[in-house]
């Protein structure tokens, strides 16, 4: 048998790459067994495994996980909808008009300057605990990422290919349909991949301040009963969450952006 | 050829043009003044700088004059005009044939209808099997194909080249510039191109006018009396030479 020369890190990872990631789950859920084993860290600290994995088909079972599972989805959903639209219909005007811009754009940095954390709880005084506040904070998180971005994927285009669209007397809602979006595209897209995933934080910030639903409720509720294995699920399902819409958002830009990849 | 008494599709009048800048801008045409007939095709020469793609930019619409008048007569009193540049400047999110299609679309062609003019294109340029290729997947010369297909499509009452082939290798250019030349004659439209290029401009043209450095006004308005259809060999006749030489020396004294 000729076995090849040496066996560098690169061959290695190269041979068995594709056992690599169920290998680590498998050693990551090895040491936390381990961890939280009888004799290790005790449940309210650190729940085993097989306690997680118990807790989760319970809440399943009684439906509670996908209710609260259901109402996030819907704050994030409807916050980040609302904070995409504002936000690039906010970025095509100010693209468009250095001295709009130059008014707004001051508040608009100032704003970033305060921390969403402060400010929720300031939401739910004015609009109540109910999913508007949440979606408020979800929106106001994912505004100046997309607005950025439009601004920036706008400014870009390139002047020569404006040039054309003139040639060809395109009417300026025709230059915005066939150029201006299209070429901003991939940098809105990039805006909406970290929109998705932002929003996710801000339905959880809104749901910590005050709230009787929601995957953030749960968290606190976990809490406050030392029913650690409870707030392990709830973080499970945010990850999962947050994975989807922005699994949703890399597809959407495979789709879109078919000129852009290798062939 | 001898052509009998025609109108002008366009005239240029006392046309000039400053940028706007310090110290008093930058002067770039001055008092340009030219008629092209239809069904002309007419070559522009000049040193680099002159202003050659300025005048383009105005005859397109995309850049007013300060001063003087560019008036398009007869039938074309709002004319298509199809630009070409030296780089071809696709959407490149668009293939090949949607490509062709989009002044079509941008018409309110229907689409159907924009599609199979685009094939007929296609055909045209020798652009089969390269339908739904991406422009970045294109070469050099194809691209430019698909740039003037784009062009053509619309049926330019004007077409203007700048520099078109100008970014193309030897050969490729040669024979682009005989493709151009023969779709030029079988659709009879009127183009107006900027070359480089001392014997293009002969091999194409019926006229070539000579720009000056900037500020560039025109220095000769030559007639082009080779005979048509023309071919590569002309390069080698006494007459080629003489005109050559003409153009040579007026570029050179300006
Ligand atoms: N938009 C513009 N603003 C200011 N100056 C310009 C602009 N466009 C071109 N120029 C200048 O005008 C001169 C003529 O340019 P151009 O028409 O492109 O020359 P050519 O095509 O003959 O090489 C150049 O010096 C160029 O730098
Ligand atoms: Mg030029």
């Amino acid at each position: 048998m000729a076995e090849p020369r040496r066996l560098t890190p690169a061959r290695l990872a190269q041979r068995y790459g594709r056992w690599l990631l169920p290998v680590s789950i498998l050693l990551f859920l090895g040491l936390w067994q381990l961890l939280s084993a009888p004799g290790g860290l005790p449940a309210f600290i650190l729940p085993s495994p097989v306690q997680f994995l118990t807790r989760f088909g319970q809440v399943l079972a009684d439906g509670s996980l996908l209710r609260h599972l259901a109402v996030t989805l819907l704050e994030v959903l409807v916050g980040l909808a609302a904070g995409v639209s504002s936000a690039t219909l906010i970025g095509y005007l100010l693209a468009k008009s250095r001295l709009l811009e130059k008014l707004i754009a001051p508040y608009l940095v100032a704003s970033q300057a305060v921390p969403i954390v402060a400010i929720a709880p300031l939401l739910v005084i004015w609009f109540g605990p109910g999913l508007f506040s949440k979606m408020l904070v979800c929106a106001l998180i994912v505004f100046f990422p997309v607005l950025v971005n439009t601004i920036v994927g706008l400014r870009a285009v390139p002047e020569n290919l404006r040039d054309v669209m003139h040639s060809m007397r395109a009417t300026p809602a025709q230059m915005l349909r066939y150029l201006e979006i299209p070429a901003a595209l991939p940098v809105l897209l990039g805006g909406l991949r970290i929109g998705a995933t932002l929003s996710v934080i801000g339905a959880v910030v809104g749901e910590f301040v005050a709230s009787n639903r929601g995957l953030g409720f749960l968290i606190n509720v976990g809490r406050g009963q030392y029913d650690t294995a409870l707030v392990f699920v709830a973080i499970f399902a945010l990850i999962c969450l947050a994975l989807s819409l922005y699994g949703l958002v890399v597809l959407l830009e495979k789709r879109l952006l078919a000129w852009q990849q290798r062939s | 050829m001898t052509a009998p008494q025609r109108d002008p599709i366009l005239s240029v009048r006392d046309l000039s043009l400053t940028f706007r800048g310090e110290n008093g801008g930058l002067h770039v045409l001055d008092g340009i003044n030219f008629e092209v007939c239809p069904q002309d095709f007419c070559c522009v020469l000049g040193p680099s700088g002159s202003g050659k793609s300025t005048l383009l930019r105005v005859l397109a619409g995309l850049l007013r004059p300060t001063a003087g008048e560019v008036a398009f007569c007869g039938s074309a009193e709002k004319p298509r005009i199809g630009l070409v540049f030296q780089q071809a400047n696709l959407m490149p999110w668009r293939t090949a044939l949607e490509n062709i299609t989009l002044p079509l679309e941008l018409q309110g062609v229907p689409l159907e209808e924009a599609r199979s003019r685009a094939r007929e294109m296609i055909q045209l340029m020798g652009l089969e099997g390269f339908e739904n290729t991406w422009p970045r997947d294109l070469s050099g010369g194809m691209a430019q194909r698909v740039a003037i297909a784009r062009a053509f499509i619309q049926q330019p009452d004007l077409l203007l080249l700048d520099e078109p082939f100008g970014s193309l290798d030897a050969l490729t250019r040669e024979r682009m510039g005989a493709e151009l030349l023969q779709i030029w004659q079988e659709r009879q439209i009127t183009v107006i191109m900027v070359t480089h290029s001392i014997s293009e401009a002969l091999l194409l043209s019926d006229r070539v006018l000579v720009f000056t450095p900037r500020p560039a006004r025109i220095t000769l308005d030559l007639e082009v009396d080779l005979p048509r259809p023309r071919s590569e060999d002309l390069r080698y006749t006494a007459r080629f030479g003489e005109l050559s030489r003409r153009l040579r020396a007026a570029i050179q004294e300006s």
